[in-house]
């Protein structure tokens, strides 16, 4: 019995290092992916999302359509995991052709060697008729482009405003932290909210650095130094940095603002029970429709350095890896129509990434509903740190705005981040390759 | 009276219990038929946990043109049971091995077996990735077959790289321990190999540890969400898991999302139930507790 459990275990181990063998026979796989002849496969962040999705699906039946030589074939994930899928792909080398990435994300994307450079000239639409936001550049060469691009705006009914005294903003005369704060106050002395801010603090990932981060900037912070990209220390815990987070826990502080709002901070604030939100352009259109009239469209407000909003939606990239670089060029020339930017724009109720396309969308012309939200973007963009740091540095900065709100030191879970940051910095020789 | 009151407070602190685990559940099912605004105008009321308003399957219809919510269903059927059958002879294998067969290095081997368990996937996910991406794949074409390297976007990748399961084999461990070697013994004195006893006495005598492996597996394999991402381009390669965040986008529909949550939860619940007996006897006989 003794010899047969020996032979029994010699063969497991013989198994065992013949698996081990066959997987290390077959190493080294091919270095290209994402096409099969000349047909190409293209991702998109879009499953679920319908509206978005069935604007990538007609892009691509026309570009089918137009010519014989190349095919695009669409796959569709959900968008809450697409990066995690995008980086196992890159890993096994598995990327497709064609991707869309998120705006933030194209620097480290290209430092990482995912994306390969584009070259769009000749087509229809000219890339410098786009907003510079839409327009994905790192190291002066580009690497991706999108249709639109998002705003950030208050949004307030003007008649809850007018009853408790609270002056209307506009462009040219926003509101100053003091007037914010004041209004804020007679709102939650009323009684009649809970919380009259909604902030969208329930959220997670990227919204806390492209909603709050502009509040930083317009105190005078930022979440690095831009002159060279290799610190955070100065700028991420600074004296006005400091003071963002001091303001910015007084929300909570002063039962202003919820430390983590509810599930659909639109839906509440559609309902009613907050009376001033802090959203994406996203939303207007719902807003506006639900509203009427009563809706107030409120430009950021001015924390001392001018009101600031975030920049960079999703944009259309190749994978460095494409095995048919000459057809991802034809497909993303292609798609750089006017009617497409004008499909995007209406089909998700986004900001449309060149005039010409706005002035085809009758709320995007000038006077129109939305064209405030136009404006927004052209005046107050500060594009998110173009650093292959990014998605670390976002990381770190939604790490401490949550301690804060939750009633952390503000120096302290600041100068924790910017510290956490500059180690991340020097230990990738600051993305210096 | 001392008695009345004991069970009553008895009956009562199970009841509250019982409705703590059993009305997100019960939330769940009602408000999949109502709709997303009164899903939100009932939260402040006992109205959310009731069947009452305007009613419909119109959420339910919702799922099927957002989702190919039957081909996900499929799938996660498909990939959780062959992963619950494999799981459960492979690792009672291994488990009969490290517990019946007397070899030197079988304690330190199941010791590194207990090891990995502290391990957490993500921290191997992305390592994994590349492994199975450079194992070889025999597929058909047609009527060839073909070999080429990388098992990414396959069924197999969602099931083999979870077959081998460490608290499986433990739990299978614990339990042949309980059952009296003699019974061994006097099969080889008949004449049994290890496969004979393995397969005659000892699998037979192990129902409920069975049982509940096949529930520990099911579980996280249904429960699968992060590896196929990962590993899984084409959409009618996914499981139920996945399908959920198709609803997470702008619109969201939280209606929907319930729809969605009920018909993937039902199998499962329809899995303890009916294994239920078997679970708390072999958890109880084990000695190993959760």
């Amino acid at each position: 019995m003794l010899f047969r459990t020996r032979r029994l275990a010699a063969a497991s181990v013989a198994v065992t290092a013949a698996t081990a063998l066959v997987a290390g026979c077959t190493s080294g796989s091919g270095s290209t992916s994402g096409a099969s002849g000349d047909t190409l496969t293209l991702w998109t962040h879009n499953a679920g999302n319908s509206v978005e999705l069935d604007v990538v699906k007609k892009i691509i039946k026309d570009f089918n359509g137009s010519q014989d030589k190349y095919k695009v074939k669409l796959q569709a994930f959900p968008q809450s995991d697409y990066n995690n899928s995008v980086v196992a792909a890159a890993s096994a080398r598995k990327l497709p052709c064609l991707l869309d990435v998120d705006g933030p994300n194209v620097a480290n994307w290209a430092w990482g060697g995912y994306l390969s450079p584009i070259d769009v000239s000749g087509s229809e639409v000219p890339l410098s008729d786009q907003l510079a936001s839409t327009v994905g550049d790192y190291k002066d060469k580009l690497y991706a482009f999108g249709f639109y691009d998002v705003s950030l705006a208050f949004f307030a009914r003007k008649s809850v405003l007018g009853e408790h005294g609270i002056r209307v903003p506009t462009m040219d005369k926003p509101w100053t932290k003091d007037e914010f704060d004041a209004g804020l106050a007679k709102l939650k002395k009323s009684g009649k909210f809970e919380y009259p801010l909604e902030m969208g603090t329930g959220g997670t990932g990227e919204w806390w650095s492209y909603g709050y981060s502009p509040q930083l900037q317009s105190f005078g912070g930022d979440l690095i130094d831009r002159d060279d990209y290799k610190t955070a220390s100065g700028t991420l815990d600074g004296k006005n940095a400091v003071e963002w987070a001091s303001w910015f826990h007084s929300l909570v502080a002063n039962g202003y603002m919820a430390k983590k709002s509810g599930a659909d901070p639109n839906k509440d604030f559609l309902a009613g029970k907050s009376a001033i939100q802090w959203d994406g352009s996203w939303n207007a259109a719902k807003n506006a429709e639900k509203l009427g009239d009563d809706l107030a469209i409120i430009p950021p407000v001015d924390f001392g350095n001018g009101p600031k909003i975030g920049g960079a939606s999703w944009q259309w990239a190749m994978s460095s890896t494409c095995s048919n670089k000459a057809g991802a060029q034809e497909w993303l020339k292609f798609s750089r129509q006017t009617k497409y930017f004008v499909d995007y724009a209406k089909a998700t109720s986004t900001i449309p990434a060149t005039d010409a396309a706005a002035q085809q969308i009758a709320d995007y012309q000038p006077g129109g509903k939305f064209d405030v939200l136009v404006q927004f973007a052209r005046e107050y963009v500060t594009v998110r740190p173009a650093t292959p740091a990014y998605p670390y540095i976002s990381t770190e900065f939604e790490k401490a705005a949550k301690d804060i709100l939750a009633g952390a030191d503000p120096k302290n879970a600041l100068g924790q981040a910017a510290k956490d940051i500059d180690s991340n910095l020097k230990t990738n020789n600051y993305y210096s390759n | 009276m001392t008695s009345f009151l004991k069970h009553f407070g008895g009956h009562t602190g199970r009841i509250v219990l019982a409705l703590v685990f059993a009305l997100p559940l019960v939330f769940m099912l009602v408000s999949s038929f109502k709709p997303d605004d009164q899903i939100f105008g009932d939260l402040d009321s006992l109205r959310a946990f009731l069947p009452v308003g305007a009613l419909s399957l119109d959420n339910y219809m919702a799922v099927f043109e957002r989702v190919p919510a039957a081909r996900f269903l499929l799938n996660s059927v498909l990939i959780s049971s062959i992963t619950v059958v494999l799981g459960i002879v492979v690792n009672s294998m291994a488990a009969f091995a490290l517990s019946r067969m007397q070899w030197p290095g079988r304690k330190l081997v199941l010791t590194a077996v207990i090891a990995t368990l502290i391990v957490p996937f993500e921290t191997f996910a992305l390592p994994l990735v590349w492994w199975v991406n450079q194992l070889p794949l025999l597929s058909v074409n047609g009527f060839h077959l073909e070999w080429s390297t990388g098992w990414m976007d396959t069924y197999q990748v969602q099931i083999l790289p979870f077959v081998a399961n460490a608290f499986s084999v433990f739990f299978f461990h614990q339990y042949f321990q309980s059952i009296p070697r003699e019974l061994d013994e006097a099969a080889i004195v008949d004449g049994a190999g290890w496969f004979t006893i393995y397969r005659r006495i000892v699998m037979p005598l192990s129902g409920p540890a069975i049982a509940t492996v096949a529930i520990l597996t099911f579980l996280p394999a249904w429960n699968s969400y992060l590896w196929p991402l990962m590993v899984v381009q084409s959409e009618e390669l996914r499981p139920v898991m996945v399908g959920i965040s198709y609803f997470f986008q702008l619109n969201v529909g939280w209606g929907q999302i319930m729809a969605y949550s009920s018909m993937i939860t039902v199998p499962i619940l329809a899995l303890f139930v009916a294994f239920q007996r078997s679970f708390v006897n072999s958890i109880a006989s084990s000695g190993v507790k959760g």
